[in-house]
Parts: structure tokens; sequence; C-alpha cells
């Protein structure tokens, strides 16, 4: 056998063994040492979640300040939804004409009531003085705009903020009531003694996104930089209320402007049937394959497995967020995969029927249909690109559905050069220096 | 090359009432063009007992049956509040009512998504045109790959304005990735005939272009086939097996394999004939004259 021949076939088969250890599920003790990601990463619609497209309201910002208004936004709810204890959430900016968009994928959050209460919220905090030094208001002869006339802005506000957690107050009922406590910074402790210094025996206002919350009485100075926000919280509200307070106040208003929300059992049910299906289909292009072509067809199998094997190994390692259609681009792949081992075993027949011996047939079949085989592929190399939007055009679509297809559908067709012509002629080579 | 007429009237039995429900019925666009809300539940009823209750409370598109207890349905854009009330209203009429899916998206977005399809779709068969073009050194080669690629949207985008107008069903964004997928592999299929031409070409220059493309046509038509089989039977598998998420989407790219395939060898080609045919006879009239 000749040198060369043996060393690709040995490259070859190091690859697949590569690829098939990377391949290995996390479930394989060892295969935990290995530093590439142990599992397919899944996309919203196989998890069940939450997506979230939210339109910030920049009618007040300067245009030039909107880019970096939008990045906070951004930044606030990135560290709501970390502090609320999301796995792996997907939170990216968009910008589209004079809109700007923020979307946001929760997965495994089924709760979206709770999802968009987190996030919506401004979350602006202040503390507001009461200008009307009459002692406590009468609630019940106010009215809420009244209420906000009434009171003037301390300059203290949730920028002051050191930390809000959630606590128990025995309050005056038997009942413990869930309350915020706040911890303010030293500069902010500072303001806070100040405000309460001239504000004994005088409501001060707690105001969040300029609704009042409550407006408790300052019996004397605190110092200490510490207070306490009670107000008819449930457990719930109070700490989804100290996450916003944590995460910082949303720069601007933002609004819903779609969601989706994916119960995880349609997806694990989806995965079941499409893994079946793939299965079910891999068998008959096998099938086919060796009814049609003999032992040729068996060799074109091998590289099948062979481009199954690294194609998910590939997967893993950029890692591609696995989603239904990019299943589906996945198990279209396969077909096509074969492709350009038809092409060439229908030339082979060919030359073969010309009259040329088999070596010689071998090489000009895979030398003649490489033309075909590369024009017709870039074809579906650029309608993937075009799919894909890798420059983030915003003239073009950049949904993930549509993503996720076009990047397995990518990934598919160059693998599958690789393995229909490099692995299957080699393959083929090897067998026919056996023959002779 | 003798039968182009008739491969042209078969494929015009499908393009024509395909055409004609796009022009009466156009398609069935779904919320991620329009905008609205799509909501899916479970529950222990019928069609007739939920319909009047839902109408009474939000502003209904379409209210589907999805299968067994399992109903979709379609309203203008609701927020998340009015869907819990929604569902806490059935929840008091029906048993084992069930929240299962809840989409909202707003009207520009759809708008959007629609401009961003067309968009995409030019593009994408821009730079095929300019591609084939470039590697074939003549338009003819790419201006009919592209007919033979509009013939497949055709009939594909006809299949679907059919499959709206009698069974509800929709096009949505993936549908548009179908679509350019189909795109793909109808250029695809059509590349591997026109190269044989380029190559017989070289090697027998006497034959006429008609004998040229004839000789291509057969010479491709086994391997057409048997990949086209091979893509076939994965989607097939997929159709029947995998999930109703995908099954329109499959369903799409079912039909569109089917008719790339055609079209490669039955479009494509005998375009290419007829091209050069009345190219002569421009040339022969003008001699005469």
């Amino acid at each position: 056998m000749k040198k060369p021949l043996l060393w690709r076939l040995l490259a070859i088969l190091a690859l697949t063994l590569l690829a098939i250890i990377i391949d290995l599920p996390g479930s394989v003790s060892w295969r935990q040492k290995i530093p590439f990601n142990a599992d397919l990463k899944t996309g919203l619609d196989l998890q069940g979640g939450t997506h979230l497209v939210l339109s910030a309201d920049m009618t007040n910002i300067d245009p030039a300040d909107r880019p970096t208004a939008l990045e906070s936004v951004k930044q606030v709810i990135s560290r709501r939804v970390d502090l609320y204890g999301v796995s792996e959430p997907v939170i990216q900016t968009s910008v589209i004409g004079e809109q700007s968009r923020l979307i946001v994928e929760l997965p495994g959050v089924s709760d979206v009531n709770q999802a968009i209460n987190l996030i919506g919220q401004t979350a602006q905090l202040d503390f507001r003085e009461d200008l009307s030094n009459e002692g406590p208001i009468d609630y019940a002869s106010t009215s809420a705009l009244e209420r906000i006339y009434n009171f003037k802005p301390t300059g203290l506000t949730g920028k002051d903020l050191k930390l809000a957690t959630v606590s128990f107050n025995q309050g005056n009922s038997a009942a413990s009531e869930p309350v915020v406590s706040l911890q303010f910074t030293s500069e902010g402790a500072q303001k806070f003694s100040e405000i309460t210094q001239r504000n004994v025996q005088k409501p001060l206002a707690i105001f969040l996104d300029n609704q009042l919350v409550t407006s408790p009485v300052v019996n004397e100075p605190i110092l200490t930089g510490q207070a306490v926000i009670s107000g008819n919280f449930t457990a719930d509200s109070a700490s989804q209320l100290a996450i916003q307070l944590n995460a910082g106040a949303l720069p601007v208003p933002v609004k819903i402007i779609e969601q989706k929300n994916i119960s995880a059992t349609l997806g694990a049910d989806s995965v079941k049937k499409s893994v079946m299906a793939g299965s079910i289909g891999l068998g008959l292009v096998a099938l086919f394959m060796i009814l049609l072509y003999g032992f040729n067809g068996f060799l074109a199998d091998i590289a099948l497995v062979i481009y199954g094997l690294i194609t998910l190994a590939i997967y893993k390692l950029i890692p591609v967020t696995l989603t239904l259609p990019g299943i589906a681009g996945f198990i279209l792949t396969i077909g096509m995969a074969v492709d350009s081992n038809i092409l060439i075993f229908e030339r082979l027949k060919e030359e073969l029927r010309a009259g040329r011996p088999y070596a010689i047939a071998l090489e000009l079949a895979f030398g003649r249909a490489w033309d075909s085989i590369k024009d017709a592929n870039v074809a579906t190399i650029i309608t993937s690109l075009v799919l894909i939007n890798p420059l983030n055009f915003s003239f073009l679509n950049s949904s993930g559905l549509v993503r996720g297809f076009a990047i397995t559908l990518l990934i598919g067709v160059i693998i599958s050069l690789f393995t229909g012509i490099i692995v299957t002629r080699n393959l083929m080579r090897f067998f026919l220096v056996k023959k002779d | 090359m003798k039968h182009k007429l008739f491969y042209f009237l078969f494929s015009l039995i499908f393009i024509l009432p395909g055409s004609y429900f796009l022009i009466r019925y156009g398609l069935s666009l779904s919320v991620d063009f329009t905008g609205g809300s799509l909501i899916e539940f479970s529950a222990a009823a019928n069609l007739e007992q939920l319909r009047p209750l839902i109408e009474s409370q939000l502003e209904v598109s379409s209210l589907q049956s999805a299968g067994d207890n399992d109903f979709l349905l379609r309203t203008t854009v609701i927020d998340q509040t009015q869907h819990d009330q929604l569902i806490t209203t059935l929840q008091t009429s029906f048993t084992d009512v069930n929240p299962i899916r809840f989409e909202t998206v707003g009207p520009t977005l759809g708008k959007e998504l629609l401009k961003k399809t067309l968009v995409g779709i030019l593009l994408a068969a821009g730079f095929i045109l300019s591609y084939v073009a470039y590697r074939f050194h003549d338009k003819k080669y790419g201006i009919c790959a592209i007919l033979a690629m509009l013939h497949d949207t055709f009939i594909v985008l006809g299949v679907f304005s059919f499959l709206g107008v009698y069974f509800g069903v929709e096009v949505d964004a993936l549908f548009v990735t179908a679509l350019l997928t189909i795109l793909s592999f109808s250029v695809h299929d059509t590349i591997v005939v026109y190269d044989r031409i380029r190559e017989l070409g070289k090697l027998f220059p006497k034959l006429t272009y008609t004998q040229l493309v004839n000789k291509a046509v057969t010479e491709t038509l086994g391997r057409s086939l048997n990949n086209s089989l091979t893509i076939i039977f994965m989607l097939l598998a997929l159709y029947l097996l995998g999930g109703d998420t995908t099954k329109w989407f499959v369903f799409a790219l079912l039909v569109g394999t089917v008719s790339g395939t055609y079209s490669s060898t039955f479009t494509a080609a005998p375009l290419l004939v007829l091209w050069e045919e009345i190219k002569n006879k421009h040339t022969n009239t003008s001699k005469v004259l």
C-alpha cells in the first residue's frame, strides 16, 4: 500500500475518534474531564421558556446618547435576570430604524407574568419629603395626584443604594409581613441622615416609578444608613422589588412588543419524534445507497456515519444552539450529504462503461464530478449565508429559528464536502489496492 | 427535447391553479407577519362550546382544533393579563383547561419581517444569478436557472395558498426558510445539468445544441433522481414521524424538492433549447432580410 494513503486513512480515523470522544454525552464520567461542552446547547423551543422582545422608549433621549442608553438597559436587565436566577439567558439589542429593541430569551421560565414584571419595570426609586408641613397626610381626602404634588424630591434615589434585601417585619398584626430593607452607600447614608434630621415627626415618602409605595413618619433621625420599605408586599413582590433595586433602574421605560412562551413538554416530545424520524430516514438512505451502488454504497454509508459524528462534534465545539428547525436542517443535510457520492458513483459507472480500467475510472470520476459538486454547493452556501446574516444587517432576518436552520445547513454542506469526497475517495482507494 | 412543449404544459397544470389561488386568496399569513396573538390550550370541550365564550371576551380571528382536545386561537394583540383572564374563564366553564403556548407579535414587527423576507429572497436570488452567470460565462444559463427557480417558488407558493384556503395552513417565518432552501436546492440541481452541457460541448463540438442538451439530461437524470430520492426519504420520515411544529415546514421542503427535481430537467434544460431556437430564428430572419 502507498504510504500517503495509509497516513490519510489514519488521519481520518483519528479525526473520527476525536469526534466520537467529543460526541460522548456528559453522563459518561471520564468525558467530564475533556474541556469541551459535554451537552448540546438547546434553544428555547426545545427547553421551553419565555421569549420577549422589548421596545425602549427613547423619545426623551438625545439621538447621540441612544446607543449608550440601550446598552445600559441591556446591562440592567441582564443583572435582573441573573439575580432572578435564570441559567443561560440570551439578551440581545437590536436597532431597527428609529426603534431600539431588546430581545430577551429566558430558558426554563414558565411564569411569564413574573418575568414580565421583573423585566418591564423601570424601578426608579426616590425618597420625597412632605411640602405641606402639616404632619401625616389624610389619605382618604387626597387624590393620587395631590399626593405626588405634595412631595418634593430629596435627591436621595436608588443610585444611593448599596443593597436591598427581603426581610420579615413583625408588624402591628400578628403575622409577619415581608418588607424590603435598604442599606445605603456612605454618601447615601449621609443624605438620609440629613433628610431624616429635618423631617422628624413628618412623613417621608418612598416612590417607585412615580407611584407612592409608602410614606412612614420619621420618628427620630436615622444615622446608620438603613431603611425599610413596607407596603402590602407579598413574598414574591418583595423579592422582585429587591432584585430590581439591586440591579439598578432602567434609564428609559420599556414596553413588551412580542412574547412567546413554549412549554418544555412540547419541545421534548418534538425532539424525540425528530430523532426517531432522523434515524429511520438515515437507515433508508443507507439501504438505498447499498442497493444502488453495492460495496461503494456501503463505503459512502461509512462516510455518512463519519459525517454525522463530525457534525455533532462541531455543534458542540462552536457551540451551535440546537432548535427544532436546526434538527430538521441536520436531517435534511444527511439526505444532501450523499449527493456528492451519487454524483461521483454515477460518473464512475460512465467512465467504466467507456471502457477505462477501474483505478483510472475512479480518479477520473472524482476529478470530473468535483466541478459540478463545487458549483452546486456554492448556491447552498450563498443561501445559508443570507439566512444566517452573519454581519447582522438590519434589513435581513435575524430570528433565532431561521438562523438555527441555516447554521446547521451551512455546517452540513461544508462537512459533507469533506466526508463525501475526501473520506470516500480514500476509502475507495484503500479497497482498490486490496482488490489488486 | 422534442417534448419540451409538453413539459412546459405539465408545469402549467400546477402553476396555473396555484397562481389562481395566489391571486384570488393570497397566502394566509401567520401572526409572525400580521401581528396578533396566538394561544394554544387544551380543554375538555368542543369548538361549538368554546366559540361563544371566547368571542364574548376577545376579538377572535380564528379558532381551530389542533388534535385531541387541543385548540389554536388567534386574536388581535392581547397582553398576558387578558390571556390569563381567558384561561381563568375557561377553567370555570370546562375541565382540564391548560395553557400550552402564548405568542404575541406587535404589528410593526410583522411588517418588518415581511420586508426582510423579500430582501432576503431577492438578495439570495441575485447572488446565485451572478455566480451562475460568472461560472458559465453566458447570461442565458443564469437567466434560465432563475426561471426554473421561480417555477419552483410559484409551485410551492401555489400549494400553500391552496392549503391555506382549505386546511387553514399558515405561512410563517419558517416557511420563508423553507422557500430559500428550495431556491438553493433548485439551483443546485440545475447547475449539475448545466455543468454537463458545458462539458459535453467541449467533448463533442459537432453536436447541435439540442443534441447536447438531450445528452446531458439523459446522463444526469439518474443522479438527479437518486439524489432527490435520498432527500425525499429524510423529509418523508420527518413529515410522517417528526413533531407538529416542523410539519408544514418539512412539507414545503418536500414539495420544493419534488418540483426542483422536475424543473432542473424538464424546465431549466428545455428553456435553454428554447432560448437558442428563438435566437437562431432571429438571426435567420435577419439574414433573409
